[in-house]
């Protein structure tokens, strides 16, 4: 790099710096290659052994279809609309869901975080209900509302409401007081400190519960669609195992790990974008 | 160039004051029947052994306690918790690290209605004072200690208050950090004549900033005692009336 510099610094002039720029191209590139290589290198090596494995029989081919025939299956399930019906019904159980988790938990955690008394009384049955596996209340949701889509609704809110509550509770409740004392210094009323401590200190903690739901309500999205459902992601892996479709089984297996990769890929850039403040420098 | 002219405010009163806690089921007095004049921009420093009632007295000047006995003046009127007429400056910085050295030190204004704008170009006037221009846009984990700790102290400044009340606000820094940070607060106590309270735990710091010194006694009850700082400034440190004023306050402590 130094030797590089110097090198430029000395012979100046507009075609030995085009031969510079390209000097420099190369190195540039090799070294992303090799960040590539160093972060994605075993996840290549997994799908590559994969593939030759299958292809060469080293793996039964029936429950292990190389990749081509998965992301095959994957391609026609899509462009031909077969899957698009499951993932659109899978979008919509979990997304109403997590929205009205969004929608209970924030405010009503924002709300008991800052009264104790409120948070005190209701911790014991909140640890209860967090504790009790929402995969187990299922049957109980279902008697109450039926199989049909409320029940799988409410099994993926109910599962994503505590994570996200408890976060929202803990982020308000472990806000520093003394940057509180310093608000109230300045004459800030309750709804002030509220506004400009409270709320934007507990915001690092809420983003760790909007994760950990998302998480929660992929889970709890497969789960309800496999237990009695005729429609879904969830349900067309099961659906595919049945019916032998091993290829199209594991496509709606990638669908479910992309579904995951991508609320959680889109919840870590709104955290960036929201907590700028919290980022290692560069 | 920010100032503003105090002149004749900024009065402190302090009549029987007393103030206790209840510690384990029992009522632990701290601070007992103090009286005290404080004048309009003056600066006082308050010293006394850990646990004498510094900052307990300190915490009851700025409303954040409330005495149990006697009371607080300041020009002439009892205070009620806070006011807009005091600002504190903590040990600790307690800067809001999602905001901008900028957002931090214009938040008191802010707080206090202004405008975003004009709070904002109040603060550039006192981030300056403190020496800190180029740091406008930094977030405070960008700071080192002594940056932070003068953030702080331009947000205080950027209120305007009549009376700055500081809690050994220099006793994180190291050695020639904090000697430098005593030499800006005696230029900004002189130049903005503000009443200035505060609490330390360095004799030295003491004797160069004050004009008088406030000892807690360590037996509750006991007379508080005030020495006179009669010292030129700015003070020179190495001069002989200046190392027996420290004695002075040391065989105070019973130290020496
Ligand atoms: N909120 C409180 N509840 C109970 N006791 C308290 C409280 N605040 C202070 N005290 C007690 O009051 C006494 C004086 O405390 P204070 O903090 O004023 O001392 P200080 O002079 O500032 O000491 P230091 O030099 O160590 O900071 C201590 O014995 C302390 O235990
Ligand atoms: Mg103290």
């Amino acid at each position: 790099m130094s030797l590089q510099h110097i090198d430029r610094s000395v012979v100046i002039g507009p075609q030995n710096g085009k031969a510079g720029e390209r000097r420099e191209w190369l190195p540039r590139t090799l070294s992303r290659a090799g960040g590539f290589l160093s972060r994605y290198g075993l996840l290549l090596a997994f799908l590559v052994l994969w593939q030759v494995s299958s292809r060469a029989g080293w793996l039964n081919p029936a429950v292990f279809p190389p990749l081509d025939a998965i992301l095959g299956a994957l391609w026609r399930g899509i462009v031909g609309g077969a899957l698009l019906d499951d993932i659109a019904i899978s979008l919509q159980r979990s997304g109403i869901a997590f929205a009205a988790a969004v929608a209970v938990a924030i405010p009503l955690g924002l709300f008991m975080g800052q009264v104790r008394a409120v948070e005190s009384a209701l911790d014991p049955i909140l640890q209860l209900f967090r504790q009790t596996s929402a995969l187990a209340l299922y049957p109980v949701f279902i008697l109450l509302l039926g199989l049909g889509e409320a029940s799988k609704v409410f099994v993926i809110f109910w599962a994503t409401l505590f994570p996200l509550l408890l976060n929202t509770i803990g982020g308000v409740k472990e806000v520093d007081a003394k940057l509180i004392e310093m608000a109230r210094v300045y004459g800030a009323s309750r709804l002030t400190v509220f506004r400009r401590v409270v709320l934007p200190g507990a915001v690092p903690s809420i983003f760790v519960g909007l994760r950990l739901s998302a998480t929660t309500a992929l889970l709890l999205l497969i789960a309800s669609e496999m237990i009695g459902a005729n429609k879904g992601v969830g349900f067309q892996v099961m659906n595919a195992q049945y019916n032998f479709q091993i290829p199209l089984m594991f496509a709606a297996i990638v669908l479910l790990a992309f579904m995951g990769l991508f609320a959680n890929y889109a919840l870590v850039f709104l955290q960036r974008r929201l907590c700028r403040w919290s980022e290692p420098v560069n | 160039m920010v100032s503003i002219d105090f002149a004749g405010r900024g009065e402190v009163t302090i009549r029987e004051l007393s103030k206790s806690f209840a510690l384990n089921g029992r009522s632990l007095t701290v601070l007992k029947g103090l009286n005290l004049d404080i004048r309009p921009g003056e600066c006082l420093v308050i010293v006394g052994a850990s646990g004498s009632g510094k900052t307990t007295l300190l915490r009851v000047l700025a409303g954040l306690e409330t005495a149990d006995g006697g009371e607080v003046l300041i020009d002439g009127r009892p205070i009620h918790g806070v006011g807009t007429e005091r600002a504190v400056i903590f040990q600790e910085p307690r800067l809001l690290p999602w905001q901008t050295v900028l957002g931090n030190v214009a938040f008191g204004l802010e707080v206090r209605g202004e405008s975003k704008a004009q709070a904002e170009e109040k603060a550039r006037g006192y981030i300056a004072l403190v020496g800190l221009a180029d740091f406008a846009d930094a977030y405070p984990r960008q700071l080192s200690g002594g940056m932070a700790q003068r953030v702080g102290i331009a947000r205080a400044l950027t209120v305007q208050p009549e009376i700055l009340l500081l809690d050994e606000p220099l006793g994180a820094l190291d050695a020639m950090t904090k000697i430098s940070m005593q030499e800006e607060l005696a230029r900004i106590w002189s130049e903005q004549g503000v009443t200035m309270i505060m609490v330390t735990h360095d004799l030295e710091e003491a004797v160069y900033l004050a004009d008088r010194v406030l000892i807690l006694p360590r037996e509750k009850g006991a007379a508080a005692r005030l020495v006179e700082i009669d010292l030129a400034r700015p003070r020179d440190r190495s001069e002989a009336r200046f190392v027996r004023y420290r004695e002075e306050l040391l065989r105070e402590f019973g130290l020496h």
